[in-house]
């Protein structure tokens, strides 16, 4: 259960809020049920679509974050296919992803370690030099 | 990013710069857009936009960046008009295949 997924769904644009509240807490729901962990749920609104889906031309977007395995993928992908509103959707892996990320993140705080230790000493000079200007400047207009 | 799909053609022999500079005589060997003779416009170096920016994530949900790689009709650029490195590439073109299933790029422009 070490993977995570991110789950994005189009429902029709037609729908009510109360509605669109009320179908997202039934997918919840399943991931729940299904054994699964809700990592963030968010509502992107309302937005034109690229092209032409069940002659909408546009649709709310819903974007799901969670930790899943693959049955439970399924499953949902399943509830999402046969929910009517929905009219489309997309599920995309992220953890390996991610991981990646994070490697590439820890290789560069260690870079920037070595680099941070050897531009310290310049902005201090810059500083040090601003002030010597300034003093010197006054007693020239004076 | 318009300015770099002029130089198209001539960008492709610049790598190898071996094979036009004994042909011109090496007029002027020191530009590094490539000794490239007779060329009336100079030409910079492309670089990779991901590399230098140091954006490691690609999403298909950003869909300002990734439209940057997309053409008017809604083709993917080729790496050789964006200089974008094979990386990168990659990842970008699963990202805009991506962003198409999910209705936020299009297959094709609509006309």
């Amino acid at each position: 259960m070490d993977r995570f997924y991110e789950v994005m769904f189009i429902v029709r644009p037609d729908i009510e809020d109360a509605d669109l509240d009320k179908l997202i807490a039934g997918f919840e729901q399943t991931i729940v049920n299904g054994g699964g962990t809700l990592r963030s749920t968010e509502k992107l609104g309302r937005r034109k679509l690229a092209y032409l889906v069940r002659k909408f031309n546009d649709g709310n977007y819903v974007l799901l974050t969670i930790d899943a395995d693959g049955k439970l993928v399924a499953e949902l992908e399943r509830r999402l296919r046969v929910s009517e509103p929905v009219i489309k959707f997309i599920t995309v892996r992220m953890d390996e992803e991610q991981k990646r990320l994070d490697k590439i993140k820890a290789i560069r705080a260690t870079r920037k370690k070595l680099s941070a230790q050897a531009p310290a000493p310049a902005p201090a000079a810059v500083e040090a030099a601003e002030p010597a200007a300034a003093v010197e400047a006054t007693p020239a207009s004076a | 990013m318009a300015d770099e799909t002029t130089p198209r053609a001539p960008e492709s022999g610049a790598p190898s710069s071996g094979g036009p500079g004994p042909r011109s005589g090496g007029p002027r060997s020191g530009g590094p857009g490539g000794p490239g003779g007779p060329r009336k416009f100079f030409r910079r170096k492309k670089v990779c936009k991901f590399c230098t920016e140091k954006i490691d994530a690609i999403s298909y949900r950003d869909v300002r960046l990734l439209q940057q790689f997309v053409a008017e009709r809604g083709k993917i650029v080729p790496r050789r008009l964006t200089g974008v490195c094979t990386t990168h590439q990659r990842r970008l073109t699963r990202a805009i295949k991506q962003a198409r299933n999910i209705a936020l790029l299009p297959f094709a422009a609509r006309y």
